[in-house]
């Protein structure tokens, strides 16, 4: 069921009218019925997987709550009989049955998602590598990839750790956690949300809060105008440009890399809007996973404003703690010694950061082109830090730290430059998208885009007025957005405005919604993921 | 309180009422450009539904058979509910809707549609169905005509399937947004004047099974109980059209149902000199559909026909069907000559939907 489905619409309509017509104490129910029902659209057997995750997260952090308890009676009955070192040799032996547990269910859960998305890259590999060998290659699996089994093990995943961590209480009751895990507007694209956060809203009893419902069905207009109006008309031009390397080189790279930069955009953050909407519609609060990225002035600006969730997930669970290991402390001390200057302090970290980024590709996608993609990013990362010094002496030299002009080729170069790393999302070919990168230099004729060629991409004028149009409205959204919520600031407009914002998205949407026969029904980009 | 739940009541009319007019607009008129879509709807314009005949099926019927001959030579009142590429499920619930508002003595289905197992574009799914009142037989014959790509919501509300027109959109489309859409048909029938005789005809494939699918035979079968539970006669024809082919095998199959079921079939095609078509004068597309000419020729055979055989009676004497049909034959008439004028000044149709064959 996509979101931008008349079933989704139909199903939105039905279970919020429900929603605050049974008894408070019984809405979460209803979330959770309501969660199942839209993920048994994408296939009764993917529940199977779902039901998996939940049992064996409920179990785990039932029994490192338990651990937990022990350990706390313990000490307490034997406050005064415990030497502060067996106090010490105590908890590092409670500590170590709870990192067992835990290690079950990352083990258990990481693996299922590891068989189920990356057996057959896996296969692809070491086929490749016994054809060098003329060895007979494997068959591959096939395995169907659940809807949304990268954010949701990560959701449930998070939780256990932080459950580890003691950073989050345990929930006891199993369907309260199986909602967290499966609550349906961020099922399938994020944000990934933390326990402690979602939680709150979550269980709550909820009013019908008109403010909070009308703030919502805003948002979510504003998600479908990105998705139908932006992302699925300029798709056509996209997928010409992609499908036909041969014939779209040199300057149609560019304009190829530009598009999809709109069509990324307005796609995943559209669907970010239309989930946060949603939730919002039923008093849930979920975390903003977009700060307007396209504003950033450099890649790690980019990437703490650009999918959120899924950066502090990294950095949370998997950065942090690598950094604080006691084997990468152990080299950082050696990289110290060894390397005296500053450079020695900063390798660790560089490290860190390729095993993020590598991780980061693969958890994109079981290919090369998203690996190389995620490595990429680390590299350009780790050259910007290198080359701070430069910047900094470029910026005093020439006095153009905080001047317009230079923002705006900041944020010119991050946009391009990010947009360049996505060529690898593209064309999803590790040496096409290399050949095509180099194209843009060895082929590059400004003229050719004159001779008519973008009007046959498969858009009209038309589609290029009606998506010049959007893309202007959605940056001057997002320009107004620096100065808080425009949302608040609508509401305290006269009612005549607040209607007329409602009625021009609607019949945007309607009017200009590239939907129904004719165009192919697009799911959000991410939803692959 | 009582403010806000106003304003939003307003706020919620006017935008129905904007989605109601941008609807309105928005659909094709069928009137210019595709008449072929007018014609379902054209039926519900009628005055009173008092029809001996009705005809159902594809372009065969609506083409190739003139109710103003009918009345003019047999006083027989006759109405044609015909569409583009009908499909047989569409037909079946054509009849079932049209029972509802008559009962005719006898109902003619042209049998080409059988070959079509399943549904085959959603463009012809448009002509047949928009035009439909809502009813029950509307909503299962969407259920059963649609394509994968389709959705139900986009036949309750057309506005989400034709919203993209808006660059489209003509004169005309503002001209009957609110205004009645002008009569185009003749009872159902599409007149053509023009000519243009048979030059060759396209070699008929041969196919790898000639059998009707069962799903075509169900229908035909709900057909024959339905117009018995009715007391209708039903009577199976194939229109004289010289392709797309009419293979021996199917002629034969629809022979062999006809009998077992106690029903006419008539072909035309082994008819047609007794008809006295002139394929080099009574096609306007080279065989595929009469013209004018042509129509009235099978209409005057068949109008025999069914007063032989049926004993349809002659209302020519009735005054009020007679005064209704007189208008039926002026406009015929008056549109007749039109056609005539035009094709003098240019030598070949403008209007009439000719520019679009």
């Amino acid at each position: 069921m996509y979101f931008t489905s008349y079933q989704f619409i139909l199903f939105l309509l039905i279970l919020f009218i429900a929603y605050y017509l049974v008894k408070k104490k019984y809405q979460w129910i209803l979330l959770l019925i309501g969660s199942y029902i839209f993920y048994a659209f994408a296939g009764i057997e993917y529940l199977f997987y779902f039901a998996t995750t939940t049992i064996s997260t409920y179990l785990i952090s039932q029994r490192i709550k338990k651990v937990k308890i022990k350990q706390k009676e313990y000490l307490k009955i034997n406050k005064a009989d415990l030497s502060r070192q067996e106090k010490k040799e105590y908890k590092k032996v409670m500590k170590a049955k709870q990192w067992h547990y835990l290690l079950i269910c990352l083990l258990f859960n990481f693996g299922v998602l590891g068989i189920v998305k990356y057996t057959d890259f896996m296969i692809g590999n070491i086929n490749g590598i016994l054809s060098l060998f003329h060895g007979e290659p494997l068959s591959f699996m096939n395995f169907a990839l659940p809807m949304g089994i990268s954010f949701y093990t990560f959701q449930s995943m998070g939780y256990i750790i932080d459950v580890y961590r003691g950073t989050c209480e345990v929930e006891d009751n199993i369907f309260k956690l199986s909602l967290f895990i499966s609550f349906f507007p961020q099922v399938i694209q994020g944000p990934i949300s933390r326990f402690k956060d979602l939680s709150q809203t979550l269980y709550q009893e909820h009013d019908f809060d008109l403010k909070a419902i009308s703030f919502g069905l805003q948002r979510v207009l504003w998600g479908f105008f990105k998705k139908l109006v932006i992302a699925d008309r300029i798709l056509v031009a996209v997928n010409t440009l992609i499908g036909d390397p041969a014939t779209y080189d040199g300057i149609f790279v560019l304009v190829g890399m530009i598009y999809y930069a709109i069509e990324l955009y307005a796609d995943f953050t559209g669907g970010i809007d239309i989930t946060i909407g949603v939730a919002q519609m039923f008093g849930v609060h979920l975390t903003e996973n977009f700060e307007r990225p396209y504003f950033s002035k450099n890649i790690a600006e980019y990437w703490r404003r650009w999918h959120i969730t899924m950066g502090t997930w990294f950095k949370d669970y998997i950065f942090y703690p690598l950094s604080v290991n006691p084997r990468m402390l152990k080299f950082s001390n050696w990289s110290r010694r060894t390397f005296p200057s500053g450079i020695g302090k900063r390798i660790p970290v560089y490290v860190s950061s390729f095993i993020v980024w590598f991780a980061t590709g693969i958890w994109h996608g079981a290919s090369w082109n998203f690996i190389v993609w995620g490595l990429l990013n680390a590299v350009v990362i780790c050259l910007s830090e290198e080359m701070k010094p430069f910047y900094e002496w470029f910026h005093q030299h020439f006095h153009v730290d905080g001047k317009t002009s230079y923002k705006i080729f900041q944020i010119a170069r991050t946009f391009l430059l990010m947009s360049s790393l996505r060529i690898l999302d593209c064309y999803r070919d590790v040496p096409l998208s290399f050949a095509m990168f180099g194209s843009m230099f060895t082929k590059f004729n400004f003229s050719e885009i004159f001779n008519g060629a973008l009007m046959n991409l498969g858009l009209s004028m038309i589609d290029y007025i009606i998506i010049i149009i959007g893309v202007f409205v959605m940056f001057m959204v997002s320009f107004m957005q620096r100065k808080g919520s425009i949302r608040e600031r609508i509401d305290k407009k006269p009612v005549i405005v607040k209607f007329f914002v409602y009625y021009v998205l609607i019949f945007a949407i309607v009017l200009f919604g590239a939907y129904s026969i004719g165009y192919d029904a697009s799911q959000f980009i991410y939803n692959q993921f | 309180m009582k403010k806000k739940i106003s304003i939003m009541i307003i706020s919620i009319c006017l935008i129905v009422s904007t989605f109601f007019l941008l609807q309105n607009l928005l659909t094709p008129k069928y009137i210019s450009e595709v008449p072929e879509g007018s014609l379902i709807g054209e039926y519900y314009k009628e005055e009173k539904y008092d029809h001996n005949v009705v005809f159902i099926g594809d372009c065969e019927v609506y083409e190739n058979f003139s109710p103003i001959t009918l009345w003019q030579n047999y006083g027989i009142k006759s109405y044609i509910r015909g569409s583009a590429q009908q499909l047989i499920w569409q037909s079946y619930y054509l009849m079932e809707e049209t029972l509802q508002y008559e009962k005719p003595d006898v109902i003619v289905f042209n049998v080409l549609s059988l070959k079509y197992d399943e549904p085959q574009n959603e463009a012809y799914n448009r002509l047949n169905l928009d035009g439909m009142k809502w009813s029950k037989s509307k909503w299962n014959s969407i259920q059963a005509s649609m394509m994968e790509e389709e959705s139900v919501i986009d036949y309750i509300f057309p506005l989400l399937r034709y919203h993209q027109r808006w660059s489209e959109l003509t004169s005309e489309d503002f001209e009957y947004l609110f205004k009645e859409k002008p009569q185009l048909s003749h009872n159902g029938f599409l007149m053509r004047v023009d000519e243009l005789g048979v030059d060759t005809i396209p070699e008929a494939q041969p196919l790898a099974d000639y059998q009707f699918s069962d799903n075509c035979y169900k229908y035909l079968d709900k057909m024959v109980e339905l117009c018995q539970d009715n007391g209708v006669q039903l009577v199976l024809i194939k229109a004289p059209s010289l392709y797309p082919a009419w293979y021996d095998q199917w002629d034969q199959q629809m022979q062999d149902y006809a009998k077992k079921n106690h029903i006419d079939y008539i072909n035309f095609l082994d008819d047609i000199e007794k008809i006295g078509l002139d394929f080099q004068h009574d096609t306007y597309d080279a065989g595929l559909h009469l013209n004018l000419s042509g129509a009235e020729k099978l209409s005057n055979y068949f109008g025999q026909y069914l007063q032989d055989k049926y004993h349809i009676k002659d209302s020519r004497q009735d005054k009020e069907a007679s005064v209704r049909w007189n208008k039926k034959v002026k406009f015929y008439n008056d549109m007749k000559e039109d056609q005539y004028q035009e094709l003098k000044k240019y030598g070949y149709l403008k209007s009439y939907g000719a520019t679009e064959k």
